[in-house]
């Protein structure tokens, strides 16, 4: 039987992010399996069985395999994969954290991931999140939960230049945000389309 | 028309280029660099409004944003009420004119984009004068993060209205120096035309930015008008400066009449005389300036009338050696005029007593009482200001944290001194953010400062024209007089607050720049007490007028709010869903068909699901999945039934309820393991339940091996539902089997399609047989698409929200906040099925001990059938009932409760209701009233279950 057809909710947007410039460029990661990790007092086993220390410096994210291990709060992780499929990242995480008390719960379409690159992305993201974005406060392996706009996101410092970022947002909340972002864009785009 | 009072050169106008601009329709012109107020001056217009409340004529007082009267409607480009003409930049095809009193907004939309953005700084200046340009310099030099903010059009402050030399060069050389500086700085950030409009705590700054203002027409559409700077700034260095003060005397008010100040920056600034036959009145030596100014400029300058017994001997030698006459131990009394000022009536004034006086002929009458140091944004951040008994003035009365002010704004008020001012507030900033100075900060070299002859703190003249005070205006933009003072004195009021509401002084556009500290002054001497016990009224944000369109920014239109939407939005909206709002849930209420009302539609997609199948998107659902070895003893403690002993692949519809025992939501739980529950909460409820998980998990509970996590967008919905649902739901599966036997009510299978994980689910809001269908929203089209393929034959009909209300209230089930309203029990629903004898404990257990709670008055959820067979009751209608004797109660006619919910019914073929009823159960068979348009609908009382009471159609 065929395989059974994949879409994410920024499908429609696709063609607009492509007219916007080299500075603010927006690109959609779909499809990436992602596990919310549950777990108390992060022992040296975790380390061993997850394949990465997971990050205790509060708003933080460090790479974990093909994906990213974020610290979400005290006792909660977003830890991602590139290369497994939901079923196989949540069974493999939690069959890790189990054992140590702890719990892993698939979340990979909760949220959808955009790349945003370019020298003027820190001032689109100004237009709408709270945090100090400068480079030497938010380099790259920083994180936050905070808001963009009016959605709540995870947001990931992926370069020292501050060029760099991934933001995470609520599937049902990613029309909003990708309006809201060329919207924010719109005055450093050459010839206005919209 | 050409200009008639421009000078011959000078100013920072562009004069090589003309712009061309209508005032009350007359058309005149100006240069770039022009305000509109510079401009109408320069056409030798004053008069540009009329007062509000006395409708005297009323001109140009000031230069900048203190000017109480030059309020102008502007037509062109955009309409605005009561825009300043002062800060109005003059562009091309500025249309404006002259407001009796009050402007009018728009009544077209505003079609110019407005934004804002979070700026972080170590230091923020605000105020690019010398203060300021000497305080952001030295936070630049050392590398600090530095944002500079001005109000004007461009940098030098107080610098551009003078003839200052620093350095032996004009001190506009310098200003262009330190800009050219501070932009080859990378951390800094220099904004022009943006005013600090209000500081807060933590060194959080709001600043207006007007970017495209002055561009008119010429504006690029897709940049922001209007920018709001929410600025967090470690550190912030006040430079904001002084404004000039008048003093009242009768008739204070006619156009012509200005602060001398003012006089100095229309003739330095803009190149323009703005009279040509002057008399100077002042306390104090600053207004001498404007008279030599003026006096080299070309304007006759009459006299300068000095209140003080001695004047200033050093500066009265300079004005005699240039001709002009000084009378020292005069006031101004009054003056005369209508459009304009044509005389000035002085006075000798000697131990507050006014002698006999004489008129002076002049165009322009310039006064000056002092200067008040602009300390709105310390008061703001809540600093406590102090009296100068010397300067009649308030000043920071304290050191704030974080928050220095510097300069004029000090009370610093030679050009040395603002210099050496600003760095040393920048100095103490960069000291406590602990940023090393740079090794090299060379200020400019000012002249020696001259220590001026002590000023006369004078508020007021007393009144000799008989008006008794009733012309002295203290606001001219309120109409408010000293005589309005006395009167609000005389009425019993002490409080500089009460002052101020009582008499309105200060709550015009300004804000009581020029009026406020008058207003201390005066009431003050008519109370008999010190002005520092009289003190200011507070000051707010924001310190000028702000649109309401700039703090909107761009949270309008489609970003107003945001629009959630499911993985099959899509497709409903290629289906022409009609939508919903659900909370922020864009959800599909019907699918009309060519032709089809709501009505028609509803009924058609009832009928499906009742007689064939119906397919829902449910994906708006709250989804929670609880796992931990505590996770039964948590779900046992938040709903009011067992969920401890549901097997695992079983399904139990549950209630949950606050600490008071009302129902606060409900759904179902899926047991997937011995220590694994995903839980289903209301679309509304997703996001409170599981704050409220969490809260009871982490403050009551924490001994408690549980975690709580979000999967609602893990998870689509896909409700299957009617009596064929078994047939389309078998045909897609093929590897579950979909017999009740096998796969009974309340009991879910996972399964996969295609490889795809996929979990089905023997779950009913509808009373029919009917399977959820759960998937990753990845593959929610997919699975859409599969479901309706295989449903084709059976005429699988998409439905709204709506049919989906319809068919559960036919059931009976709640809405928990439609039918519910925070005072209903699981009792009063009919629901005591739902809570646990047994458990020793539950949220909400105690309160159901409660008499109250017993009552078997208290309102109940039952059915009302109308008896006519036709009415569809409003939702929301009254109920009432007749006295045995066949008549209403005299009003107020006590109500019963009221109509919860209510449908047209498909399966019943008439309308039916939902109510909370006073001792509804034991009401059913009764008729009881409910008022629909002035008529009474007799109604019978039923109970809430209408259709298949018996449950005989789940199984199919």
């Amino acid at each position: 039987m065929a395989e059974l057809l994949r879409t994410h909710p920024l499908e429609g947007w696709s063609a607009a992010f492509e007219r916007l410039p080299d500075t603010v460029r927006i690109t959609v990661e779909p499809y990436v399996a992602m596990v919310d990790v549950r777990l108390g007092p992060v022992p040296a086993e975790a380390s061993t069985a997850l394949g990465v220390d997971l990050p205790t410096a509060p708003n933080t994210w460090v790479p974990a395999g093909t994906g990213r291990a974020v610290w979400l709060g005290p006792d909660e992780w977003l830890v991602s994969s590139t290369t497994e499929t939901p079923e196989e990242l949540e069974a493999r995480v939690r069959a890790a954290v189990l054992p140590l008390g702890g719990s892993a719960a698939d979340v990979s379409a909760q949220r959808i991931g955009l790349r945003l690159t370019g020298a003027r992305v820190r001032d689109v993201l100004a237009k709408g999140c709270s945090i100090d974005l400068h480079p030497r406060v938010f380099g790259r392996g920083r994180s936050a939960q905070t808001a963009l706009g009016q959605a709540g996101v995870v947001l990931l410092a992926l370069s020292d230049a501050g060029d760099n970022h991934g933001v995470l947002v609520r599937s049902s909340f990613a029309g909003y945000l990708a309006e809201w972002l060329l919207d924010a864009a719109l005055e450093f785009t050459p010839t206005p389309t919209r | 028309m050409t200009s008639t009072s421009r000078t011959p050169e000078g100013g920072r106008i562009d004069r090589a280029t003309t712009v061309e601009f209508t005032f009350d329709g007359q058309t005149l012109t100006g240069h770039p660099g022009d305000t509109l107020a510079s401009a109408l001056l320069a056409s030798g217009r004053h008069r540009v409004a009329t007062s509000i409340k006395l409708g005297r004529p009323r001109g140009i007082a000031a230069a900048w944003a203190e000017d109480p009267g030059g309020l102008v409607q502007i037509e062109e480009p955009f309409p605005e009420p009561m825009l300043l003409a002062t800060t109005v930049e003059l562009h091309d095809g500025l249309a404006a004119h002259a407001l009796p009193g009050q402007g009018r907004l728009a009544d077209v939309p505003d079609s110019a984009r407005y934004d804002a953005v979070h700026h972080h700084v170590d230091v923020l200046v605000v105020g690019a004068g010398p203060a300021g340009l000497a305080a952001a310099l030295t936070a630049a030099r050392a590398g600090a993060r530095v944002a500079l903010v001005d109000e004007q059009s461009e940098a030098g402050g107080s610098l551009l209205s003078g003839t200052d030399r620093l350095d032996g060069v004009p001190a506009l050389q310098w200003v262009a120096a330190a800009v050219a500086e501070l932009a080859g700085h990378p951390e800094v950030l220099h904004l022009q035309r943006t005013t600090a409009f209000g500081s807060y705590d933590d060194g959080f700054v709001l600043a207006l930015e007007r970017r495209t203002d002055h561009l008119g027409a010429a504006a690029p559409k897709h940049v922001s008008r209007q920018r709001v700077w929410r600025i967090r700034a470690r550190s912030i260095v006040v430079a904001t400066g002084a404004h000039e003060r008048p003093v009242v005397f009768a008739d204070n008010d006619r156009p012509g009449i200005m602060l001398a100040g003012a006089a100095r920056t229309f003739l330095h600034r803009y190149g323009v005389l703005p009279g040509r036959q002057a008399v100077v009145f002042t306390t104090n030596d600053s207004a001498y300036d404007a008279a030599l100014d003026l006096h080299r400029a070309g304007v006759r300058v009459q006299a300068l009338v000095d209140a003080r017994p001695e004047g200033s001997p050093r500066r009265r030698e300079e004005c005699e050696h240039a001709g002009i006459r000084v009378l020292s131990g005069a006031v101004v009394t009054g003056t005369q005029g209508v459009e304009r000022v044509t005389h000035a009536l002085v006075a000798p004034f000697a131990d507050g007593e006014v002698g006999a006086g004489s008129a002076i002929a002049c165009d322009l009458l310039l006064v000056s009482g002092g200067w008040n140091p602009a300390v709105h944004l310390f008061s703001q951040a809540r600093g406590r200001l102090r009296y100068d008994e010397a300067l009649g003035a308030f000043l920071p009365g304290e050191e704030l944290d974080g928050l220095a002010v510097t300069g004029s704004a000090a009370g610093v008020f030679d050009l040395a001194g603002c210099l050496a001012d600003g760095q040393r507030g920048a100095g103490a900033a960069l000291g406590a953010l602990a940023i090393p100075p740079a090794g090299e900060d060379r200020l400019p070299a000012a002249p020696e400062p001259v220590v001026p002859a002590a000023p006369l703190v004078l508020w007021r003249v007393p009144d000799t024209s008989g008006a008794e005070g009733s012309t002295s205006f203290v606001d001219l933009q309120r109409d408010a007089t000293v005589a309005d003072i006395a009167r609000a004195v005389g009425a019993g009021l002490r409080s500089i607050e009460h002052v101020k509401r009582y008499t309105t002084i200060g709550t015009a556009h300004d804000q009581g720049k020029t009026s406020g500290v008058l207003t201390s002054g005066i009431t003050a001497e008519l109370l008999g007490i010190p002005v520092q016990d009289t003190g200011t009224t507070t000051f707010r944000p924001p310190y000028t007028p702000v649109a309401f369109a700039a703090l909107a920014g761009r949270d309008r239109g489609r970003l107003f709010d945001p629009e959630r939407v499911t993985a099959l939005h899509e497709w409903h909206v290629a289906a022409g869903a009609v939508f919903e709002d659900v909370g922020q849930w864009k959800r599909p209420r019907y699918y009309p068909q060519p032709g089809e009302d709501m009505e028609a539609a509803v009924l058609r997609e009832c009928a499906a699901a009742r007689t064939g199948v119906g397919i829902l998107d449910g994906s708006t659902l709250g989804k929670i999945d609880v796992q931990g070895p505590d996770a039964a003893v948590l779900l046992d403690l938040l709903y009011t039934n067992l969920m401890s002993s549901l097997k695992v692949g079983s399904v139990r519809y549950g209630v949950m309820c606050g600490v008071d025992g009302m129902v606060i939501d409900d759904g179902t739980v899926l047991r997937l393991a011995e220590d694994r529950f995903l839980v289903l909460t209301t679309t509304g409820g997703a996001a409170k339940i599981l704050d409220w998980m969490e809260e009871w998990v982490q403050t009551e509970w924490p001994e408690l091996r549980v975690h709580c996590t979000s999967v609602t967008e893990q998870w689509v919905t896909l409700p299957v539902v009617g009596p064929r649902s078994r047939d389309v739901v078998g045909a897609v599966f093929p590897q579950v089997d979909v017999s009740t036997e096998a796969f009974p009510f309340m009991t879910w299978r996972d399964t996969t399609l295609d490889g795809v994980p996929v979990r089905l689910a023997r779950i009913s809001f509808s009373g029919e047989l009917a399977f959820e269908v759960y998937v990753n929203p990845w593959y929610a089209v997919a699975v859409w698409q599969r479901l309706l393929e295989a449903g084709r034959p059976y005429g699988i009909t998409p439905y709204g929200t709506e049919t989906m209300h319809v068919l559960r209230a036919e059931k009976g089930y709640p809405i928990i906040g439609q039918d519910t309203d925070g005072t209903v029990t699981p009792h009063d629903l009919g629901m005591a099925w739902a809570v646990s004898k047994k458990k020793p404990d539950f949220i909400g257990k105690r309160s159901f001990t409660r008499p109250a709670n017993a009552d078997p008055l208290r309102k109940q959820l039952v059915g009302l059938l109308p008896v006519d067979g036709q009415t569809v009751l409003p939702e929301g209608s009254q109920i009432v009932e007749f006295l045995p004797d066949g008549e209403l109660p005299p009003p107020p006619v006590p109500m019963l409760g009221h109509v919860t919910s209510s449908y047209r019914s498909a399966a019943l073929a008439r309308p039916f209701a939902l109510a909370l009823v006073k001792g509804g159960r034991s009401r059913v068979g009764d008729t009881v009233h409910v008022p629909v348009d002035g008529t009474l609908v007799p109604v019978e009382v039923t109970g809430s279950v209408l259709v298949d009471p018996e449950g005989a159609r789940r199984d199919g």
